[in-house]
């Protein structure tokens, strides 16, 4: 359904100054596949989509979407993709009814059948009793549903969906859910979404590419992403000061290895010194090792520490995460990238 | 020629004639689209007339007796120049919608559908000269109980040449707005600086027959101080002469500027 060899998009942001957003992406995705393309804000997920959908043109490279070079049959590709964007998809001023029907009137199907898409579309999605309204009086999820329902019109056998659940509420993030898994069991429809949720990631994608600064660093299904990382993690917390002999201890037990070392902020992991600039000064502090056998090895290392003289506060043992395969990947962690925007935003 | 090239010429001209016709299919939809919201709420059409309504009560009036502007009532010389300006304004701000749905993403969805570019610009510019043409109307009507004289066959020439600017002055307004989508203060500027000494040099407001030199030879470069002049020649009655030529020329290039810039920048649009 997608092949992708080499796909790259520049931008100009001042003189003689140029950013690759995209580099030299490879994409393929079967029929009937649900693949979410996953990363940090910045990483290139929407330019590769907007490229994709044929809203960017690539500054090199070449796709094939749904059978069409996006290149050479633009057009072609259109009419066989389905795209639901990060904006809302509707006018303020429109419709709900108006804008389904006319969606369908843009991909040239009879006035008839627009009518009647539309009206299963309102029915399949909790829009009936907002079919009069316009666009603009709509809540932030009854507006997400909408633009769904645009997207779904003219049943695309390639749907695109970018950042599709941010800003909903966990209730409308499920029913979108919901929604977007009755479609491809129906109508075995090829999803491609962009997210930088990892647990919609994990738990809903068969299939999770990992784009970062551009380029595709993982591609394969969350449960092998994770099992490549072979193994547990254990984190351990220690006093003040006192993790860097921790970890020095812990480096002589067979098979722990060290993934990352921060602060305790009740938060599994700590967080990684050094990486978000605003670490506690004080306080407790955690290492985290990558082992093959956490519940094996957890009482020998606690027992290394204890004899070299370390208090062990805290320990915990889990299974590696998507963010963890990020961390492992690239040093850095997906959720510290959430954090930066979310603090930039407010 | 043999029958091959005729057959293979007959399949072009069959193509070119299929995609023409796909075009106004795609323009009518686009056009239909946005007509809805304003015939559902068709006081933001009378919204859109307050301005050269206020200039007609409040600045009409003191035209009376001036030179340049004939004996009796100014209506008959100043009604032109209102319904152009309302072309300038009017349509010269329809780029907005597109900074809004650019901003939106609903932009965003219909340039990943099937839709020609060309035609979402031509159905977008058509709603703005439908608007035009029912504010003109309105206008007009709302000055015949004044001493206006009505001329049908000059209105109905002088709309189509009103229809014809605004068609093009539209369009480069959405060519502008999609350039300046990422910096709207941007498209203001520009439209602000453009369309203010586009309708005073036009004599819209003032006769230029007095004007010093240099003001003069500004207007003379105007393309809508030919519209103007034309515009009341044939809302006076006069279908003929140089001036209704000179202004329909200047109508029909603005016109066909205006769609080329538009259609081209509809077409490389990447959002």
């Amino acid at each position: 359904m997608i092949h992708a060899r080499g796909l790259a998009r520049s931008f100009r942001v001042g003189k003689g100054e140029t950013v690759e957003a995209v580099r030299g992406l490879d994409i393929d995705v079967a029929e009937g596949e649900l693949v979410a393309f996953l990363g940090p804000n910045g990483a290139g997920k929407s330019t590769s989509l907007r490229m994709l959908t044929t809203l960017l043109p690539p500054t090199a490279g070449t796709a094939t979407v749904a059978g069409c070079d996006i290149l050479a049959d633009p057009l072609g590709t259109r009419r066989r993709i389905g795209y639901i964007g990060q904006g809302r998809g509707s006018g303020d001023n429109f419709r709900v009814r108006d804008e389904l029907i006319s969606q369908g009137r843009f991909h040239r199907m009879s006035r008839t059948r627009s009518r009647r898409r539309a009206e299963e579309l309102l029915a399949a999605l909790d829009l009936e009793a907002l079919a009069g309204r316009t666009a603009g009086s709509l809540s932030g999820g009854q507006r997400r549903r909408l633009d769904i329902a645009i997207g779904l019109m003219h049943r695309p056998g390639l749907l695109f969906l970018d950042e599709p659940s941010t800003g909903l509420d966990p209730q409308n993030r499920a029913n979108l859910w919901e929604h977007i898994l009755r479609l491809r069991e129906s109508h075995g429809t090829t999803i491609f979404l962009t997210t930088h949720y990892l647990d919609e990631a994990d738990s809903m994608a068969e299939r999770v590419m990992i784009i970062d600064h551009g380029r595709v660093i993982a591609d394969d299904s969350p449960e092998r992403l994770k099992a490549d990382l072979a193994g547990d993690l254990v984190t351990v917390t220690v006093g003040d000061g006192e993790a860097v002999r921790a970890a020095e201890i812990a480096a002589r037990v067979p098979t722990a290895h060290e993934v990352v070392r921060g602060r305790d902020d009740g938060r599994h992991g700590g967080r990684a010194g050094g990486e978000t600039g605003d670490e506690v000064a004080e306080g407790p502090e955690t290492v985290t090792f990558r082992v093959r056998n956490g519940p094996a090895v957890l009482p020998e290392l606690v027992r290394a520490l204890d004899a070299a003289g370390l208090c062990t506060l805290a320990t915990e043992i889990r299974r590696p995460t998507l963010d963890d395969v990020f961390l492992a990947l690239t040093g850095r962690s997906l959720r510290e990238g959430d954090q930066e925007t979310e603090g930039a935003a407010a | 020629m043999t029958t091959h090239s005729l057959t293979t010429r007959s399949r072009t001209g069959a193509g070119a004639l299929a995609t023409a016709g796909a075009a106004a299919r795609d323009a009518w939809l686009v056009f239909a689209r946005e007509m809805r919201p304003e015939l559902r709420a068709p006081m933001g059409l009378i919204f859109g007339m307050m301005q050269p309504l206020v200039f007609l009560a409040l600045f009409g009036p003191l035209l009376y007796g001036m030179p340049g502007v004939g004996s009796g009532p100014p209506w008959q010389w100043f009604v032109p120049g209102i319904l152009v300006m309302i072309g300038i304004f009017g349509t010269g701000s329809a780029g907005y919608y597109v900074l809004v749905e650019s901003g939106g993403g609903s932009l965003e969805r219909m340039l990943v559908t099937p839709l020609s570019r060309g035609a979402m610009l031509i159905g977008r510019t058509l709603k703005e000269a439908v608007t035009l043409l029912a504010q003109s109307a309105l206008i007009i009507l709302a000055v015949l109980p004044f001493g206006f004289r009505l001329y049908p066959a000059g209105v109905l020439a002088g709309l189509a040449l009103l229809v014809a600017a605004g068609v093009g002055i539209g369009a480069l307004s959405f060519a502008l707005a999609l350039a300046a989508r990422r910096a709207p203060s941007l498209f203001w500027a520009v439209q602000q600086t453009v369309t203010f000494p586009l309708l005073l040099l036009s004599g819209v407001l003032l006769p230029l027959e007095n004007a010093p030199g240099w003001l003069a030879a500004a207007s003379a470069v105007n393309p809508m101080t030919y519209i103007v002049e034309a515009e009341r020649a044939l809302f006076a009655g006069d279908l003929s002469g140089a001036v209704v030529a000179r202004g329909a020329l200047a109508a029909l290039a603005i016109a066909a500027a205006g769609l080329a810039v538009g259609v081209r920048a509809m077409r490389r649009a990447a959002l």
